[in-house]
């Protein structure tokens, strides 16, 4: 299944990701992603890879396991 | 029979349009049209990392050639497009190459409005790489900077100026040049900004004349005054560059007319996406162009689901939001701040620790804006709230209720405190 991943370091807070994927990612107090999940279906990747390119320092990818 | 799609303009707005034509299962031809020969790339750090000289050239690459072959997108770059011809369905390229479309997209973006002042040189602007990388090697050269126009990328540029230790003046004609977009009374903490940082304003005062050259430069104002620099850098806003549409028949009017759905109107196979273009906003219903950047990437999403999927149109109805990153402040803004008429504090924006976020109401009651300091959590619930039109008390007992960012050591925030 496909894996989420997070450069957590590169993370500005600018919170896209949540908006649009708000299942799997969220963002901690600081105002840094975190992810709700490891996993996703190949069904959701779509919609996942799309929230994870409205992140405007590209800190988010989904790899394949 | 494959289906060929060709967006034309190779930055935020285009490169997502192409690629999520492939994640809404497009199988067909995207060729992808540039005018700049360098690989498409982001704007938003041109004014902030990439100035101040801390990413360099790879970080803000929003497309490598193996991505775009991972994704089949046939890159044409380093050419124009330089005519729509929508009876025959081409896009004609400035080397003399027609493309066949099916579906074409719009995204050619907006340029910087040209400086009206021009001296013999050391007169910037700032929108492309090669503009950042021209400023960049002439504020090395030292001396005062001078900032005309206290917008956005003003205010950016002027902060990256005073980072890199120059002395920073920002001259705007409006008393409180981001007040136009917040309303007056948040927009002065903004100006106060400035001052924190040691950059001194001339707001309310215009430019008569800018003369001398690089490294010697007067900049003369309305009030008789005169300000020495040896860089100046006008930030006066954007045009769309909707110039090579002009006998396309499209009509355009301070950007390509689209319809709800993004079309432009009277040609359905012809999206429009970005900076460029001025959609008929369900939500508000009127026309509005929108120069942000998470604009152009949920636009080109929504564009390239009713490209893939036409027999399920899907309406553009977002809600604004845009960032800003001047000086120790991560401002967020969503909604129409600017349609409030009136509004309330949770948290503090004095010196020190500025965390807080100022929610605007208008005469309907609901929540129609707001604008967060430091506290990314409140954006994510303020975004939702506004989304979900939330009854202002409600969206201020909400975000009164989140707790304050832990990395910070300010006191708690002070709910409903009157800005
Ligand atoms: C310095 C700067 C800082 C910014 N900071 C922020 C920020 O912090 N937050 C935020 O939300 N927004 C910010 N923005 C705004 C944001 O970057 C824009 O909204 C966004 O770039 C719009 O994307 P676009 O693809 O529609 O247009 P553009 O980025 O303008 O891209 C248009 C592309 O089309 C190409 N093109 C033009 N004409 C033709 C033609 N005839 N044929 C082929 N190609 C053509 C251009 O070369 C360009 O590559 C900033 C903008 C700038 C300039
Ligand atoms: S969109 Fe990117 S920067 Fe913003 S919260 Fe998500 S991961 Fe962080």
């Amino acid at each position: 299944m496909p894996v989420l991943k997070a450069n957590f370091e590169a993370c500005q807070g600018y919170a896209n990701c949540v908006d649009a994927a708000p299942e799997v990612y969220d963002i901690d107090d600081d105002g840094v992603v975190v992810l709700l999940k490891a996993e996703i279906s190949d069904e959701e990747r779509p919609r996942i890879e799309e929230a994870a390119r409205s992140c405007p320092v590209s800190a988010l990818t989904i790899e394949d396991a | 029979m494959t289906r060929t799609v060709v967006v034309i303009g190779s930055s935020i707005g285009g490169v997502r349009t192409a690629q999520a034509l492939r994640s809404e299962g497009f199988g067909g031809r995207v060729v992808l049209v540039g005018e700049e020969a360098q690989l498409p790339y982001d704007k938003p750090p041109l004014s902030k990392q990439f100035l101040t000289g801390q990413w360099d050239v790879d970080r803000v690459l929003l497309l490598t050639e193996e991505k775009a072959d991972k994704d089949s997108i046939e890159l044409r770059l380093g050419v124009p497009a330089t005519r729509l011809d929508i009876a025959a369905r081409q896009v004609l390229l400035a080397d003399g190459a027609s493309l066949e479309y099916d579906s074409a997209v719009i995204a050619t973006g907006a340029s910087a409005r040209p400086s009206p002042w021009r001296p013999e040189s050391g007169v910037h602007v700032v929108r492309t790489l090669d503009d950042s990388r021209r400023l960049q090697a002439r504020l090395s050269d030292g001396g005062p900077v001078v900032v005309v126009g206290g917008g956005f990328i003003g205010a950016e540029v002027a902060g990256s100026a005073r980072a890199l230790g120059h002395e920073v003046t920002v001259v705007d004609p409006l008393p409180t040049p981001i007040g136009r977009v917040v309303g007056p009374e948040i927009g002065r903490l903004f100006s106060e900004l400035h001052h924190r940082h040691g950059v001194v304003t001339r707001f309310g005062v215009g430019v008569e004349a800018i003369e001398g050259a690089a490294g010697d430069l007067r900049v003369r104002l309305t009030d008789g005054t005169q300000l020495q620099a040896a860089t100046v850098v006008v930030g006066i806003g954007a045009v769309p560059n909707d110039g090579w549409l002009a006998d396309s028949g499209l009509p355009i009017d301070n950007g390509v007319l689209c319809d709800q759905y993004s079309r432009a109107l009277d040609a359905p196979d012809v999206y429009a996406v970005g900076d460029v273009a001025r959609w008929f906003h369900p939500g508000h219903r009127e026309y509005v162009r929108v120069e942000h950047w998470t604009n152009a990437v949920e636009q080109g999403a929504c564009a390239a689901h009713n490209i893939a999927n036409p027999d399920d149109l899907r309406a553009y109805r977002p809600v604004e939001y845009v960032w800003s990153d001047q000086y120790d402040w991560k401002a967020q803004i969503v909604g129409r701040p600017n349609h409030g008429t009136r509004h309330e504090t949770v948290g503090s924006l004095s010196a020190g620790n500025p965390r807080a976020a100022v929610l605007y109401t208008d005469e309907t009651g609901r929540l129609c804006g707001a604008v967060t300091v430091n506290w990314p959590k409140a954006l994510v619930q303020c975004r939702r709230l506004v989304t979900d039109g939330a009854p202002f008390d409600d969206a201020l007992a909400k975000v009164s209720a989140l707790t304050p960012p832990s990395g910070r050591s300010a006191g708690e925030p002070v709910a409903g405190a009157r800005a």
